[in-house]
């Protein structure tokens, strides 16, 4: 790789031990896939991965202390992933130990740590900091350092900037670094779709279970998707924004998709077309019957797999303002229908700290109240990620929670007939 | 005894019994209990991986073709390392990919007495030739040897 003679300088220790260390691991991992130079990283705002104060992570903690003793602080102000805990969500007294005196004992040092290296303000706590209220948000061609894979795919693809599905910690170095290695998604070439991806359904695919169906088939290639535009309406709205948000979260966990092309929607597909088409790409047909087996596929890990559902979550990756308004009035719909006042599971939508700000502004916030649903900042992965709550029957729509989880997987439409005591 | 040639990722000479996935390995699925709860042995959390789901990684030759998943992957195998959790060795089939690449380097960089040697690019007949509790050996200059 070409370095420049800055770049040398720090290598050989001209700034210290641990900027040569945080420069060996840039120019190591940029060298195993054939980077050629590091580049700038042009982006106003990072954004980090690992949000939790958990106590197994102690060696992640010791590390960053390092870098802060030794200044080697980010570049730049930076958001990270949904905190783990939130007093408004449902537990039950072991839960609430667990959580406070085995699991997150390091959050108050952790968020400590990250304000000392550059948090952008304590709201900054989502998985969707690129939505407007947050205004984390890359514009196209802009080169990032961020991990988190659902934020990087969507950066990638909605909003054209250009990121590799970075490691947590190689994410602050490249910040800290102000550089990082040129290859992959950073280059043209490597933003060319392998796959055409043909959508035949019959209806509009549901968003989750289409994403995890091309994670699986396409693993880490970029696809190009065809025929997904007419069930978009044609345009990038908040919709479409919506949609893709969560189609790109299934893709990434479900598979390692970091950038994907939808035609006539995606900024490149609509600028360029068919010639993001790689030569001798691969295709892959998605009618209703590939949907079907799909979802079929999913195993139901529950003790008891009629078990009553105890808690839905809805919202990984984080709700927008719109999905959180739609939710809102679908339910209200679904309740009157079934002769219900509030929800009959136990339901928490998640979203960003700012969007929970701005919806208080907002009159579904007081219809979404009046249904018994909470309202939460928090990342239900985490909160699920311990023995206790795995053995809670726990439903979503998300694929992702499925996917690190115990939650079982439903369609919205099957969800909200659950959570609204609708027969089945 | 069957002999492949791969490419260094973090270097390393190790002997172990290997344990087999011939999907994507989740990392973070894989490894949770690893790190949170105790598990020494490292027993694969991954609902979705039929080859790897309840076995222990912890001291196996992990052979794989990848990593996917969530991008904390990289800092959990560097947890995983610096707990002692880690497998003997990883050794994929295919290039690396970023996320485990970052793992690898990292443990190897910031952690003193960590050891896990890391090759890539085996090929994909090394995985099909690959079965678990076959003995592998990784030598000098990223060969890795299958005894049957």
């Amino acid at each position: 790789m070409r370095l420049t003679e800055e770049q040398k300088a720090i290598l050989d220790g001209k700034k210290g031990e641990t900027q040569a260390k945080v420069m060996e691991t840039l120019v190591r991992y940029g060298e195993l896939f054939g980077a050629d130079e590091m580049v700038p990283v042009t982006s106003k705002y990072n954004h980090l991965v690992t949000s939790f104060g958990l106590k197994a992570l102690g060696s992640v903690y010791t590390l960053l202390d390092e870098l802060i003793a030794s200044d080697a602080l980010s570049g730049q102000k930076f958001s990270v992933d949904p905190r783990p805990m939130d007093k408004n969500v449902p537990a039950n007294l072991i839960e609430k130990f667990v959580f406070n005196n085995f699991m997150y004992t390091k959050q108050q040092e952790y968020e400590e740590q990250l304000k000392k290296l550059g948090l952008l303000n304590d709201n900054a706590f989502t998985c969707t900091a690129y939505m407007d209220e947050v205004g984390n948000t890359p514009k196209k061609g802009e080169v990032l350092s961020w991990s988190e894979s659902s934020a990087v795919v969507y950066a990638n693809s909605v909003l054209g900037a250009r990121c590799n599905r970075n490691s947590g910690i190689i994410d602050i170095m490249g910040s800290i670094a102000g550089f990082v290695p040129s290859f992959g998604l950073l280059k043209d070439e490597g933003r060319k779709a392998t796959w055409v991806v043909r959508i035949e359904t019959s209806e509009m695919p549901e968003a989750q279970l289409l994403g995890s169906a091309i994670g699986m088939k396409v693993v880490e290639d970029v696809p190009y998707i065809v025929g997904l535009d007419k069930w978009l309406g044609g345009k990038l709205d908040d919709s479409a924004k919506a949609y893709l948000k969560d189609f790109g979260a299934a893709t990434a966990s479900n598979g390692a998709v970091g950038l994907y092309h939808v035609e006539n929607i995606t900024p490149e597909a609509v600028e360029a077309g068919r010639s993001l088409i790689a030569e001798g790409a691969k295709e892959y047909v998605i009618d209703d019957a590939e949907l079907q087996r799909v979802y079929d596929s999913y195993p139901v890990i529950w003790k008891n797999k009629d078990a009553k559902p105890k808690i839905c979550f809805i919202g990984c990756p984080h709700l927008s303002m719109a999905q959180l308004k739609r939710w809102t009035a679908d339910i209200k719909e679904s309740l009157e229908k079934n002769g219900k006042k509030k929800v009959v599971v136990p339901t928490v939508f998640t979203t960003a700290p700012d969007v929970i700000e701005a919806f208080k502004k907002e009159p579904e916030y007081q219809t979404l109240m009046d249904e018994g649903v909470v309202l939460s900042y928090i990342c239900p992965l985490m909160y699920m990620n311990n023995p206790i709550c795995q053995k809670v029957p726990t439903i979503t729509s998300s694929n992702k929670l499925r996917t690190y989880t115990s939650a079982r997987y439903y369609k919205d439409a099957e969800l909200l007939n659950i959570i609204t005591g609708g027969q089945n | 005894m069957k002999q492949y040639q791969g490419r260094i990722v973090a270097k390393g000479t190790v002997t172990a019994k290997a344990v087999v996935s011939h999907n994507g390995l989740n990392t973070l699925a894989s490894f949770q209990k690893a790190l949170q709860f105790g598990d020494k042995t490292a027993t694969c959390g991954d609902q979705n991986n039929p080859d790897l789901y309840g076995k222990q990684m912890a001291g196996k030759a992990l052979c794989l073709p990848r990593t996917i998943g969530s991008t904390t992957g990289g800092l959990v195998l560097y947890c995983a390392c610096a707990m002692g959790r880690q497998p003997a060795c990883m050794l994929f089939s295919e290039p690396i990919d970023s996320l485990a690449a970052a793992g690898a380097i990292l443990q190897d960089v910031w952690l003193n007495d960590s050891h896990m040697p890391v090759i890539d690019s085996l090929g994909e007949d090394f995985l099909n030739d690959v079965k678990d509790d076959m003995t592998i050996t990784i030598k000098e200059g990223g060969i890795v040897e299958i005894e049957e």
